[in-house]
């Protein structure tokens, strides 16, 4: 863990409540998926070090003055530090006519959030790094915005072409795009492992090729992530250039529920790491940290019956928003 | 008179001008060529992308994310294939966010043969196309209506595919788009960029156009008929004018649908309920073809007013359009071809 304490004990230990926030949520949606009330589960416990830093230091908000964000499917504790209720969460792995991403449409953690700049998550691997440049490049050629893009991915991800895009399109001489572009490796893709796809060292050197500044960090040291994000955002909103940042990840229920979603107990987690060290440091004591775990848990079962009696979405609603303002897209009726 | 591909960069120029449109983008498109066919030549807002069409169709998301209205260009409809996830997911983006991200963007692209484009020159895309659930699908087959499509693609809220008809991109009008100049040659002089290393200081000097809009989803009866209905647009609607003009003892209904998808319907019916026969004619391969829809539609809901069933005529169902005249001519519909259909009709009927 990273010793460097510049940041107070109020910011650290909020830090481990979201992390902490983010795992029971993450927990508890596995725990839905588990009851048989979810069709599927995906998302981020093993990222928290990583992700909730980066939500802190968001500045969100709608519209091309502020942060906008391309999500893959783990980035559910950004959004809890950016002030996601769990009820959001479980809206989505329910499937409710509530679910204010997809209506109950999605995924479980595939966000939609238009007040903070959240563009649509997809299941599609990589996409986000083409999209995300097209924002970026609208960002950078408005006047005094200190706005950037936000494109995050997993270590898989980096093996699709819109990656490859992301790097070209976002370090063309005297058109440099204000993007912070991560890939939180976990070491796997599903089943396959890093180690037998990569031929280069790390990810960032690919970066390196582009001219664009980048690091590799320990993505399960909440201190260190914040850092490394903080000084890279500063720079980019500073510089309008991009910054590369690899971080490296745990993956601590599997790829998804299709590879069981059980605990896997030979991967770093990072939140139990960074609540030893601040125990250890005095920061915060046993007492105080088992209630933190306990009152989320609560918070979750509470939530999670509330979102139960919530409206399903209804089948005649298929044909909403297919083309916008209320347009029909039905060929039947034209 | 304008060519089409003037048209097409006239309304362009409107559009940044007056429509907000902030980006025209893609391989080429930028100065100094302004595109392969020039549809984006001298303008303000046009610029060149990395050659990477999952770049220009990525980007184009990303900007309309914003709400800021783009075009972006594939040079051919050939190399839109190995972005067809990402046009999926354009078009789905309202739809997966609950009406919360509309997408105002506009794809453009060249589609079609009659070039002599040999296999990767020649795909049409139409078909693929109108199976994008999300999207807007046009494609005109004069200079007008590529001016009045292309603003109101620009406006419309939604991705819309424009496909420019790339034989017919030098066709000149047979109406005055407005606001152009009375003399086809000061048109040329004025917006056309100028050969060689006269290009490099070149400006154009843009008339004062006006706003004219085909609305999408509307088609539009070019010649009214008594025995058959043509449908067709495009390149293959020019021709189908050709096959119907020397044609006799037959009357023909034809229809410019110039919208794929919404296409419109209401048009549709009233024309083949009346003359009781239908013909649809198109480019792309004929398996699962667009205008089986459409002939499936008819029979459905107007089986017992034909009088012959109801047909299409479209490329023939090979991976590529040949180079040789001999091989083009034997993959897509050929004047001679929708001619002969006609007449199979008539004689077929019952």
């Amino acid at each position: 863990m990273t010793k460097q304490l510049s940041l107070s004990k109020e910011q650290l230990i909020k830090i481990y409540d979201l992390m902490v926030k983010a795992r029971v949520t993450e927990e508890r949606l596995i725990h839905i998926y588990k009851q048989g009330l979810g069709y599927f589960w995906i998302g981020g416990p093993g990222e928290e070090a990583f992700a909730v830093p980066l939500g802190l230091l968001i500045d969100k908000g709608r519209g091309i003055n502020k942060d906008w964000l391309y999500l893959h499917y783990r980035g559910l504790p950004t959004l809890i530090a950016m002030g996601l209720s769990m009820k959001e969460a479980f809206r989505t792995v329910l499937n409710k006519a509530t679910d204010q991403s997809s209506g109950g449409r999605n995924f479980v953690n595939h966000y939609s959030l238009p007040q903070w700049n959240v563009a649509p998550v997809t299941s599609v691997i990589g996409v986000q790094y083409s999209m995300a440049i097209g924002t970026a490049y609208a960002q950078s050629r408005t006047k005094d915005s200190k706005s950037l893009t936000v494109v995050t991915g997993g270590d898989a991800g980096s093996h699709e072409g819109d990656f490859a895009t992301c790097l070209i399109w976002s370090s063309r001489p005297k058109k440099e795009l204000p993007l912070l572009i991560t890939v939180q490796n976990n070491q796997w893709g599903i089943s396959t492992s890093y180690a037998n796809q990569h031929g280069s060292k790390s990810i960032a050197d690919r970066a390196r090729a582009f001219q664009i500044e980048s690091y590799v960090i320990d993505g399960n040291d909440p201190v260190e992530s914040y850092h490394q994000l903080s000084q890279a955002i500063q720079n980019i909103r500073k510089n309008r250039r991009p910054v590369f940042i690899e971080a490296k990840v745990s993956r601590l229920y599997g790829h998804s529920s299709a590879s069981g979603a059980n605990y896997v107990k030979e991967e770093e987690c990072c939140v139990k790491k960074f609540e030893s060290f601040l125990i250890k440091e005095k920061l915060l004591t046993k007492k105080q940290s088992e209630e933190i775990w306990f009152n989320y848990k609560e918070e979750a079962k509470k939530t999670q019956r509330e979102v139960m009696k919530e409206e399903d979405p209804q089948g005649n609603t298929i044909w909403n928003y297919i083309y916008d303002k209320g347009e029909n897209a039905d060929w039947r009726k034209f | 008179m304008a060519t089409m591909v003037q048209g097409i960069r006239m309304a362009l120029h409107y559009g940044e001008r007056h429509l907000d449109l902030k980006d025209i983008f893609g391989q080429d498109a930028g100065p100094p060529l302004g595109g392969v066919f020039t549809a984006t030549q001298g303008l303000k807002t046009a610029w060149n992308t990395p050659l990477d069409e999952r770049g220009i169709v990525g980007t184009a998301i990303g900007i309309a994310m914003t709400g800021q209205r783009c075009v972006g260009e594939i040079q051919f409809a050939d190399y839109i294939f190995n972005t067809i996830d990402l046009l999926k997911l354009a078009g789905n983006n309202l739809w997966c966010s609950h009406g919360q991200f509309p997408l105002p963007l506009v794809l453009m692209t060249p589609s079609g043969a009659g070039i002599h484009g040999s296999i990767y020159h020649s795909h049409s895309f139409d078909s693929w196309a109108v199976r994008l659930a999300g999207w807007k699908v046009v494609c005109p087959s004069n200079a007008l209506d590529a001016y009045g499509l292309m603003i109101s693609a620009i406006l419309d809220p939604n991705p819309v595919l424009y496909l420019k008809p790339k034989a017919l991109l030098r066709v000149k009008s047979k109406d005055k788009i407005p606001g152009e100049p009375e003399d086809e040659k000061e048109l040329k002089k004025r917006i056309d960029a100028p050969i060689g290393s006269a290009r490099e200081n070149w400006k154009p000097n843009w008339p004062l156009l006006q706003e004219y809009k085909v609305p999408i989803g509307k088609g539009k009866i070019v010649q009214e008929g008594e025995d058959l209905t043509l449908i067709s647009f495009g390149r293959s609607f020019y021709l189908c004018e050709q096959a119907i003009k020397n044609l006799k003892d037959v009357s023909v209904e034809l229809i410019d649908l110039r919208s794929l998808y919404p296409y419109d319907w209401k048009l549709i019916k009233s024309s083949f309920q009346k003359t009781r026969r239908a013909l649809i004619v198109n480019e792309d391969t004929e398996v699962a073809n667009f205008a089986e829809h459409l002939a499936y539609r008819m029979v459905q809901e107007g089986f017992y007013h034909l009088l012959a069933p109801p047909s299409v005529l479209s490329g023939k169902q090979v991976p590529g359009v040949g180079l040789n005249p001999n091989l083009e001519s034997a993959t897509v519909p050929q004047v001679s071809d929708i001619q002969k259909e006609i007449q199979k009709l008539i004689a077929d009927s019952w």
